[in-house]
């Protein structure tokens, strides 16, 4: 690959945020904890009762995933903002668009893949029926990836904001109301042993929506949010 | 404020001005900058050096006043990889070494023929540091991994903010000579400083911003 | 065709829009009073009482036209958004803006008669219905602009962040909208079915109408006024503001 084409920086951007995050991979499992903690909150606070823990398990999962990934996201822009390494993408001469993409790839490989990993644990731990858990599991593959896309747009709307956390929640929430209600909809089914491909097709129509169009908007994003 | 004639000039400013919520932050501007010229960007603390190179560089647009780079009005894309912004956010990750943050620079503006990011190292004076981790250099240290960019980019215009700054005396005489060997070339270069250093190549013009009351 | 776009030009210039709002603004309240009365007057009083309902169903004439304009002022914020984003007109940054609280305001109005009508009919003041849930989901998203709004320092910049963040929710707003009711009908929540249009009685439809038309001259009212400060208070540094000042000020 010639330097300077379009593939290697591609490549570039995707290699150089992988190897920062291996060269500080403790802070991956801040997530992965976050989410085993709060997960075990729940047994406490509403009893350690098996059927109810059964009935609410899909849900518990799917809510601390999306809570895990909103904190994680902050680390998506604000450390390049911070030393300037952002400029330097936004001024380089290969499209925006395709270079926050592979940022925003790099981001859900080292935050959302390690809880889809631990999500199957979450699960047992809550009782989640053997026949729903491909279910979550595939809810979650199609879901994450349309949280950390569209989450992507709105962190970068709020780059050089300073109290990005809350508004990001503000912001965010409002806006995964469907990705919550498919995800936990096919699961639901599944445990109710309905048909639950429609909901994950669904998800799965959404992602390759938001795969073309929200790396464009996210592009957009910042260069509203950067300039002045 | 000193204008040439505009010769076939590289980037050409007129009634350039930028204004943050209606507060005017710099001008309006008139200048020239033909190839082979340094600008020496002048003025006090918040007389809007910083920003004036920003919005040449195409981070932000300006207010007012119209802006040309080689003939055609100044765009985004016409700058792409033509021009090459240095901030005093130098923008190197200080978990990665000198030499990697170079690689991944390289991967994204391209590199000129004939010099790796290890020769351009060398040549700002960091043999020997490539594979430390940036966060390891001194301040100094910093800023020349930074200007070593200055070697690697095929760019023809340098807009470099307060390239001086944490510089020791051979550090200084460094950006010097990039600026020389630059304009040599027939490139061109705006440069920022708040006056401390003596910059004394004959063929560099100075433009003086004024603070605005 | 060329003269309205050349009108809409000079109306976009500040000094302009603040001369032609405050003539307006008046006239837009006065109407909007009036059909108010007219319409509260025939929902409260001539309208007859619901043969289930009794008198409880009379908040529909408060409820319904706000959830109306909910949404209404919504589309209006994103359609202002789009414009203030493409062609960086001030006018319509200010204009998508102001429109925020307004239909935030009437979103909230629509949840809580939403919910004090649901008192009488489901016997709590809250459930899970599709319609309402869908209103919840709005009124945050309105709340995401405002807070984003508000959250950057330079107002221009501040504007354009959240018109973008607007137009986001207006594609997200029908999908939103279907997966609610999706959820709904999956989880067989309580759905009483009030009043569907197609079978409301005239007597009880002309006041909903005019209501509506109340809250959309009010709304307009609104926005002009608000408008009109937003712009006083941005381009204070400006030439026509200080000579619209300098009257008063000069006075001993």
């Amino acid at each position: 690959m010639r330097p300077g084409s379009t593939a290697a920086a591609c490549t570039a951007v995707l290699r150089r945020d992988l190897l920062l995050a291996w060269r500080r991979r403790g802070d991956a499992a801040f997530p992965v904890l976050y989410a085993l903690i709060v997960a075990t909150l729940f047994p406490f606070a509403l009893g350690p009762e098996d059927a109810l823990l059964a009935r609410i398990a899909a849900g518990v999962v799917l809510l601390t995933v999306l809570l895990a990934m909103l904190l994680a996201f902050d680390a998506l822009f604000r450390p390049d903002l911070e030393d300037g390494s952002l400029e330097l993408l936004l001024l380089a001469p290969q499209p925006l668009a395709l270079l926050l993409g592979m940022k925003i790839l790099a981001h859900w490989l080292t935050t959302a893949l390690p809880l889809i990993v631990i999500a199957p644990l979450l699960a047992m731990m809550l009782h989640l029926p053997a026949p729903a858990q491909p279910v979550l599991l595939a809810a979650l593959l199609l879901g994450t990836p349309l949280l950390s896309l569209l989450g992507a747009v709105l962190v970068a709307l709020t780059a050089g904001t300073h109290r990005s956390g809350m508004l990001l929640a503000l912001m965010l929430l409002p806006l995964t109301v469907p990705v919550v209600i498919f995800a936990a909809g096919a699961v639901s089914a599944a445990e109710a042993g309905l048909p639950h491909l429609a909901p994950l097709l669904w998800l799965g129509a959404a992602l390759v929506l938001a795969l073309v169009l929200a790396p464009l908007a996210c592009a957009a994003a910042l260069r509203i949010a950067l300039d002045a | 404020m000193t204008t040439s004639p505009p010769t076939a000039a590289l980037l050409h400013a007129q009634g350039l001005a930028f204004a943050r919520n209606d507060e005017p932050v710099f001008g309006p501007l008139d200048f020239a900058l033909a190839r082979g010229e340094t600008l020496l960007v002048e003025g006090d603390n918040g007389s809007g050096k910083t920003t004036l190179l920003r919005v040449l560089a195409g981070l932000m647009p300006a207010s007012a006043g119209e802006l040309r780079f080689d003939e055609a009005p100044l765009r985004r894309e016409s700058l792409a990889g033509r021009a090459l912004f240095l901030g005093h956010q130098l923008g190197l990750k200080l978990d990665l070494s000198a030499a990697e943050n170079l690689r991944h620079f390289v991967a994204l503006y391209g590199q000129r023929e004939g010099l790796a990011p290890a020769a351009a190292l060398d040549e700002v004076g960091l043999a020997g540091y490539a594979d430390e981790p940036v966060r390891r250099l001194s301040a100094g240290q910093k800023k020349r991994a930074a200007l070593a960019r200055l070697l690697l980019a095929p760019a023809d215009l340098w807009l470099l903010d307060e390239p001086f700054a944490n510089l020791d005396r051979h550090g200084i005489a460094l950006v010097n000579r990039l600026l020389a060997a630059h304009a040599a070339r027939g490139g061109a270069a705006l440069v920022t400083s708040h006056g401390a250093v003596s910059f004394t190549d004959p063929s560099t013009r100075h433009l003086r911003l004024e603070l605005n009351a | 065709m060329n003269t309205l776009t050349l009108w809409l030009h000079k109306l976009g210039s500040p000094p302009t829009f603040y001369r032609f709002a405050g003539a307006v603004r008046p006239w837009l309240l006065a109407a909007a009073l009036l059909a108010g009365a007219i319409g509260l007057y025939g929902g409260l009083v001539l309208a007859p009482a619901d043969y289930q309902q009794g008198d409880a169903y009379r908040i529909i004439f408060i409820h319904v036209p706000s959830a109306w304009m909910g949404l209404f002022i919504y589309a209006c914020m994103a359609a202002a958004g789009f414009v203030a984003l493409v062609w960086r007109i001030k006018l319509a940054e200010i204009v998508a803006m102001e429109c925020a609280p307004i239909g935030a305001a009437f979103t909230f109005i629509t949840l809580v008669t939403g919910s004090l009508w649901g008192k009488p009919m489901w016997g709590t003041w809250w459930t899970w219905d599709a319609r309402l849930t869908s209103e919840l989901v709005l009124l945050f998203l309105y709340l995401g602009v405002i807070g984003l709004y508000y959250a950057i320092e330079d107002r221009r910049k501040a504007a354009r962040a959240a018109a973008f963040l607007a137009l986001i929710g207006i594609i997200n707003l029908p999908i939103v909208h279907f997966s609610v009711q999706w959820w709904n009908t999956l989880h067989q929540g309580s759905t009483v079915r009030i009043l569907g249009p197609s079978h409301i009685a005239p007597s009880m439809l002309w006041p909903l109408l005019a209501m509506a038309l109340a809250t959309k001259l009010y709304f307009g009212a609104s926005l002009l006024g608000r408008a009109r400060v937003a712009l006083l208070a941005q381009e204070g540094g400006k030439d026509w503001v200080r000579a619209l000042a300098q009257p008063e000020g000069s006075r001993p």
